[in-house]
């Protein structure tokens, strides 16, 4: 590795939410005192059982897009539906709107998943970034506030308690396996030290 | 508060993505890729052009039906509104404001916050600091969540389907709802929060000004 010359800033942090300027932390948390960003958490160390987690996660989201989501009972008839029949309620002129609710919900949850495995994997195992990590982990970034599986499942909830009245609803286990999967990505999203994360990939 | 260090203020930039600190001119981060801007002023009008279009997507949002109901003998459009006010008139209290909660009162406020933080930005509206903190924060948390309505709307219309007896129909105030959720989500994320913490640096400097100002015009002692 060629050793580049050390630049003054290069030791430096600055908050992305308020522009206020630190000192690299080094192996220590930081939080901004301005607007309480969290800026290093090497304490979340992206570690095994991360990964593990991710893959369990995956199984679930398989499962859930398999198995019956919601069933519903009324009139002496029952109704089933799966996750992406849900995702494709909206037909007709509407069917942009169920490719749309198809993503926030399924596919770019999923997609999230696998860039951040890609991105994670060789880091925790030690060895070099794979080719296009930087870019991965970037996308992985930038999806995040539209990745919105956990808003889904409290629909399910508020869908529930409206219809209560007309109709019995049970959850079905796909739905189980999605909540689970809904809290997993949650965990792991919070063991990754981003600030770790774009340091391992710059020295690979 | 002390005084706080801005990488602005030491001729630097700070990467939004990833955090790492470059020369002032630096056009690119060298390690994320991410373009580097000190402040994002121009990306106040993606802000207003993406608000000014959700707003527009909001108006048939409540005008048009959000759902077709189909009982066996009676059939309704409802708009959110409308269909709020039935909740309330069958006595579902609770149910009826958790909607007009989500569905209106959210997203016009959701709107107004937007607004006012832009021209806090541009006109430097006083107010105190800690406040516009959290009208940011509640912006940036709240925005993503008000895409409930879309799916509890898609998740009715899939499972209520007994062919003649019953059936849910989303209407078309489903797909401007979304749009509009969307086009907010992207006015608040071209919104540079850096700018918000320059008022509050600017506030403090001009104060200093002001008593420094004082010094300076009081009158000579003795």
């Amino acid at each position: 590795m060629t050793e580049k010359s050390k630049q003054p800033w290069d030791t430096l942090l600055a908050c992305p939410v308020c522009d206020a300027l630190y000192d690299d932390p080094g192996n220590k948390k930081l939080v901004c005192e301005d607007c309480h960003a969290v800026l290093a958490a090497p304490e979340r160390r992206a570690g095994a059982a991360m990964l593990v987690l991710s893959a369990l996660t995956a199984g679930l989201i398989y499962g859930a897009i398999t198995l019956p989501f919601l069933t519903i009972n009324r009139f002496w008839m029952s109704n089933d539906a799966t996750l992406i029949e849900t995702a494709f309620a909206f037909e007709g002129p509407l069917l942009v709107l169920s490719l749309a609710v198809l993503a926030l919900i399924l596919i770019l949850p999923a997609l999230r998943l696998a860039l951040t495995f890609y991105v994670t994997a060789p880091l925790v195992i030690g060895t070099s970034p794979l080719p296009g990590a930087a870019t991965a982990f970037r996308w992985s970034e930038t999806l995040r506030p539209w990745s919105m599986a956990e808003i889904f499942v409290l629909g399910c909830g508020v869908a529930l308690v409206k219809v209560v009245a007309l109709a019995e609803v049970t959850f079905g286990p796909a739905f189980y396996m999605f909540a689970v999967a809904v809290v997993l990505i949650w965990v792991t999203d919070r063991m990754i030290c981003r600030h770790n994360v774009w340091k391992g990939l710059a020295h690979g | 508060m002390g005084k706080r260090r801005t990488a602005r203020e030491e001729g630097l930039v700070g990467c939004q993505r990833c955090a790492k600190v470059w020369p002032a001119e630096t056009p690119r981060c060298g390690r994320c890729g991410a373009k580097l801007k000190s402040r994002a002023y121009k990306s106040l009008g993606a802000v207003w052009l993406f608000w000014a279009l959700g707003l527009i997507a909001y108006v048939p949002a409540n005008i048009w039906p959000m759902l077709e109901t189909r009982l066996l003998l009676s059939s309704s459009n409802d708009t959110i509104i409308e269909g709020a006010l039935k909740l309330f008139a069958h006595g579902s209290y609770g149910v009826a404001a958790v909607i007009l909660l989500a569905s209106v009162v959210i997203p016009l406020a959701k709107f107004a916050a937007i607004a006012w933080l832009a021209l806090s930005v541009q006109y430097r509206l006083p107010s105190s600091a800690k406040w516009r903190h959290r009208v940011y924060e509640a912006v940036e948390f709240i925005g993503r969540w008000s895409m409930i309505d879309v799916f509890v709307v898609a998740i009715l219309a899939s499972l209520v389907q007994f062919s003649v007896l019953a059936s849910v129909t989303p209407g078309p105030a489903a797909f401007a709802f979304a749009l509009s959720v969307i086009l907010t989500m992207l006015s608040a994320l071209s919104f540079d929060s850096r700018m918000i913490w320059d008022l509050d640096d600017e506030a403090l400097a001009g104060k200093r000004n002001d008593l420094t100002a004082v010094e300076q015009s009081a009158p000579p002692q003795g």
